[in-house]
């Protein structure tokens, strides 16, 4: 059980995910909430491998997301999925 | 009062089937511009419906409103400055949350719009139960459920289109809330706007919303005008004394309470099976973006397309080759002889070098519209990423390079979603370095005289050194002139889809039309003035060196001597094809007054060009500059002459120096 947060680019696949931040500019912030990944949303990464990009999935959609911004998104593991 | 005249804008994400239902409502009434000032795709069709005449407006597909990329920008101002009678937000019903989200900042524009579910039959497969009722209750506007893609409520949705263009539903009817402290900003900011120049023309609400949400359009609109400084003054304190109570940035705060409101609306309207199938798109992707398998796979894919390409069209070029040997026949006994010559050397020698090869494009059009179409695009990128990385790139810049197969126009015009202006400008300008349908001739004639035993090898390696050399110029220039830190990929991996038959007639032909325009127009104006300039002065033989185009061609001819190609029939292609690739074929299917059949044989013999002659020169015109009409769309995208200018030099500069070294060093090893 992870109780911090970590970049979603260690969290490891499978597991259901609750985004804490964002530690992005501006842009980037409003680029993935955009695209559903606002705090307090669930994601979970499907695939991908150190260093190269996660397949994740958000609120129902699949979200291709290079690992640098991996690195800039903070999660923690849900506690009840 | 019945209205007739109905304007409709149709609003969506990317791949929502926004396009298809574009085709079904307006079929081929449609034609493609570009919005004024800006080089975004317009699509404009009509239809008629119950006697109204409606004009569908296709805008582009976004996630979002909130205007930050040109394509967004066009979307917005379309709905708020030329107020369409009524919004059509095309919805991918499988995926209500994410695309409600553009649906929820619709109804804070307060226009009328009407929410399309589509893709309705994949709801009903995955056992999703959607209650339409609920969700046209509470976001205040009709619902219509459709199947785009089997054309169905189609008609539904035109009829709810009339309807609703009379009664404006979902203006500012229903209204979010974002929280207490936020809401009363809100009110605090409209009341301060109250009486603004710019509250008449938009809905308040909406501009203290964009105001409090930062949006840099809407800001830059206020900052136009002096009377406005205490309306942005009370902004700068709502916007502090809010980042005091939630310590969030006030745009994170409003993106939550429009997914909250999403939330909140689905926990009625949709129920999904409890157990859900692993979807097909997952089980897919388990192999396409896997580690090891996603770029053998996506190399696989590439050699299909081009074994496609070639094995369906071969049979379509000798039909159009025995088409027009026949017709030189008949020709070539006209009276008076210069009217024959015209007609056999120059239109059917220049012309018939061209249009041999439109089978081979328009296939290669229907290969990408495939390729897009289903979703792949999107993956292509993805597998790339990481090798993109390497050159400073994302995957994202990988798209415009593969739409740069089919035609550079489209692969520099695709650009623009690329945020970041440094990859932007790197990617356009590297882009022309993709072998494009235009140049495909060139090859494919000298590939067939030159390189009879390994055609389909040499063919493919000058695609590949295409993507080499764009390589490594985005490498250089991303440690050099555009240095700085690559931007970040995000982007969605849309569900694999089977391509509509229809979809893919459609693109084809919108991309593959400007190549039968080009050879009606440029090209056919081209090699008339070939034939002119070959047969001028009064009384020289036709095409000798003493014509006007031999004392051009002579005068140009020793820049490419060292590249072995310094023969002025040659200089004098790769001069004129400078209008449109396609002509350096033209130019020399007229000065040799033989079609495409024949043509390589002629270039061999009188020429006396060898193997090696002729891989400097397919390298040369790879590379070298861009055609006028793919400089006209970096001038277009970059708004820059200074890119433009260098995009012509440098490309040309790196092809010269490039066949200059095939030559010189080929010549070492063979004579």
């Amino acid at each position: 059980m992870i109780e911090y947060s970590i970049p979603l680019s260690m969290a490891g696949a499978g597991k259901i995910l609750l985004v804490t931040g964002v530690k992005g500019g501006f842009g980037l912030q409003r680029r993935l909430a955009d695209m559903g990944l606002t705090p307090g949303a669930k994601v979970m990464v499907l695939s991908g491998c150190h260093p190269g990009p996660l397949l994740i999935d958000i609120r129902g959609s699949r979200l291709g997301l290079g690992f640098g911004v991996a690195q800039k998104i903070m999660v923690k593991e849900a506690t009840n999925a | 009062m019945p209205k007739n005249q109905i304007v409709v804008a149709l609003a969506g994400n990317p791949n929502s089937g926004k396009t298809t239902v574009f085709n079904n409502l307006t079929g081929a009434r449609q034609h493609v511009g570009n919005w004024p000032g800006v080089t975004v795709e317009k699509k404009e069709g009509s239809c008629s419906y119950d006697g109204h005449e409606i004009t569908v407006v296709d805008l582009p597909g976004v996630y979002s409103l909130t205007a930050y990329s040109p394509d967004e920008v066009v979307a917005r101002n379309f709905i708020v400055d030329e107020k369409p009678d009524v919004v059509v937000d095309i919805v991918d019903a499988t995926n209500l949350e994410r695309n409600l989200y553009l649906a929820v900042q619709l109804m804070e524009m307060e226009v009328p719009f009407i929410l399309a579910l589509n893709m309705m039959d994949e709801v009903e497969s995955r056992q999703y139960k959607i209650d339409t009722e609920a969700v046209s209750r509470e976001m205040g506007v009709p619902v219509v459920q459709m199947t785009a893609n089997r054309n169905k409520g189609t008609a539904e949705l035109l009829s709810e289109v009339v309807r609703s263009a009379e009664q404006k539903p979902g203006a500012g009817n229903i209204r979010l809330e974002y929280g207490r402290e936020v809401d009363r900003e809100i009110s605090r900011l409209m009341e301060a706007l109250s009486g603004n120049d710019l509250a008449r023309k938009y809905s308040p609400r909406w501009l203290a919303i964009k105001l409090i949400e930062g949006d840099s359009e809407i800001i830059n609109k206020f900052e136009l005008s002096s009377n406005n400084q205490s309306i942005l003054k009370t902004r700068e304190e709502s916007l502090s004394y809010l980042k005091t109570i939630y310590g969030d940035d006030a745009e994170t705060i409003i993106a939550d309470a429009r997914y909250g409101f999403i939330s909140g609306l689905l926990k009625d309207a949709l129920k999904k099976p409890a157990l859900e199938r692993v979807n097909i798109s997952d089980k897919i992707d388990k192999f396409v973006i896997n580690r090891w398998l996603g770029i053998p796979i996506f190399l696989l894919l590439m050699y299909g397309v081009f074994q496609f390409v070639f094995s369906v069209g071969t049979p379509f070029m000798d039909w159009i080759d025995g088409f027009f040997g026949w017709l030189g026949g008949y020709t070539s006994g006209i009276s008076p002889d210069w009217l024959g010559s015209l007609v056999t050397d120059g239109i059917l020698g220049g012309l018939g070098s061209v249009l041999i090869f439109i089978p081979n494009i328009f296939l290669l059009f229907i290969a990408i519209s495939i390729l897009e179409d289903s979703g792949y695009m999107a993956r292509a990128a993805f597998v790339m990423d990481r090798l993109m990385h390497k050159i400073g790139l994302h995957g994202r810049s990988f798209i415009p390079m593969i739409l740069g197969f089919g035609c550079n126009i489209p692969g520099i015009m695709a650009c623009r979603t690329i945020e970041n202006p440094k990859d932007r400008l790197t990617t356009i300008l590297v882009n022309p370095f993709m072998l494009c349908g235009a140049r495909l001739p060139i090859f494919v004639l000298l590939v067939g005289t030159f390189f009879p035993e390994n055609q389909g090898l040499v063919l493919f390696s000058m695609y590949l050194l295409g993507i080499i050399v764009a390589i490594l110029a985005a490498l250089v220039f991303r440690k050099t002139i555009l240095k700085g830190e690559s931007s970040h990929f995000v982007m969605e991996l849309p569900p694999y889809r089977l391509p509509t038959l229809f979809g893919i007639v459609i693109h084809m032909w919108e991309r593959g039309r400007m190549f039968l325009v080009k050879a009606g127009t440029i090209i056919f104006g081209v090699v008339l003035a070939v034939w002119f300039l070959s047969s001028m002065p009064w009384g020289v033989e036709y095409a000798s060196v003493d014509s006007w185009i031999g004392q051009i061609g002579s005068f140009i001819a020793p820049v490419f001597a060292p590249a072995g190609f310094g023969q002025w029939q040659a200089s004098v292609s790769v001069l004129f094809g400078f209008l449109a690739k396609e002509v350096v074929v033209g130019t020399m299917g007229a000065i040799f007054g033989v079609e495409e059949g024949i043509l390589g044989g002629a270039i061999a013999e009188q020429l006396g060009w060898t193997p090696l002659i002729a891989l400097s020169f397919m390298v040369f015109c790879l590379l070298y500059v861009p055609c006028v009409a793919a400089l006209g769309a970096i001038r277009g995208e970059t708004k820059s002459w200074k890119w433009t200018g260098f995009a012509a030099l440098y490309t040309t500069v790196v092809a010269w120096v490039l066949s200059v070294l095939v030559y010189q060093i080929g010549r070492l090893f063979v004579q």
